[in-house]
């Protein structure tokens, strides 16, 4: 169980943030005030994508929850570093992002901080 | 009330590309403003969850009553705007750079919890607040615009 708890972790949150980051580069850029702000929730609303992409974050928190009732702190927040890793990849492949080396390795850095921190 | 004054992109880039993109201060502002919100955002909620309310289990109704609980609600309320302006922060720049700059939360977080919920940080989660520390400082040293084209084949 704590297993496929970890499995719907990772696949939620990925997703999410996939769909989330593919959705905002297509709408342009936003603006950070009040209306721009309430533009965003409408957008959330009418956007199919981005209504998945809500509904994967919030399935990656409960599955979090879940996670963390079964298994130790040490053991499940490791796990969401492995996300940025992944997320580095998949961006790369689908979102076609130009990841240098310093991205790449500022990845790995957060990741490896990550696992550090859950000690 | 504007969280980040905008200004327009400049006049004279004519470059399709280069419109809507914002200056590195702009970027760098909306990143330190997702990480602070999120950071109040979970303190205010641990707060509220162990302070003021009864251990929540699985009790659906549990969970409503905590949310009258005013750190709970404020909590809540800057999770909202959190995921608001990360929202418009990836509208901004790439995932590939919003996700380790803005893993900075971590260490917000390690730092919040030693202060304010006198929790025990550890030299090895010291250690990990340092190394995000680095790998956010090296991404956010690099472009922080958008890759242009978002391919259709995605979705």
């Amino acid at each position: 169980m704590t297993w496929l708890l970890l499995g719907i972790m990772v696949v939620a949150t990925v997703f999410g943030d996939l769909l989330q980051s593919r959705e905002m580069k297509r709408s342009g850029a936003q603006n950070v005030n009040v209306r721009g702000l309430l533009a965003l929730l409408k957008q959330i609303g009418n956007r199919l994508y981005l209504v998945l992409a809500i509904v994967c974050m919030a399935i990656s928190f409960f599955a979090f929850m879940a996670l963390l009732q079964r298994a130790p702190m040490s053991f499940a927040v490791p796990a969401s570093a492995g996300t940025v890793i992944l997320e580095t990849i998949l961006a790369k492949l689908f979102l076609k992002e130009r990841v240098g080396k310093r991205r790449w390795a500022g990845a790995v850095l957060v990741a490896a901080g990550v696992v550090l921190l859950a000690h | 009330m504007a969280l980040v004054e905008l200004a327009d992109a400049p006049r004279e880039v004519a470059h399709p590309s280069m419109v809507g993109h914002r200056t590195r201060m702009q970027t760098l502002l909306l990143s330190v403003t997702v990480i602070v919100l999120n950071g109040l955002g979970n303190l205010s909620l641990t707060w509220g969850l162990r302070h003021a309310v009864d251990p929540l289990g699985l009790h659906p109704l549990r969970y409503l009553r905590a949310m009258i609980d005013p750190f709970v609600a404020i909590g809540i309320a800057l999770l909202i705007l959190w995921l608001l302006t990360r929202m418009a922060l990836m509208s901004w720049a790439d995932l590939t750079f919003v996700l380790p700059v803005t893993s900075i939360g971590y260490v917000l977080s390690a730092v919040l919890g030693c202060v304010f919920l006198h929790e025990v940080v550890s030299i090895e989660r010291w250690a990990g607040t340092f190394l995000i520390f680095v790998g956010a400082m090296l991404v956010g040293a690099t472009t922080h615009h958008r890759t242009p084209d978002v391919p259709e084949e995605m979705g």
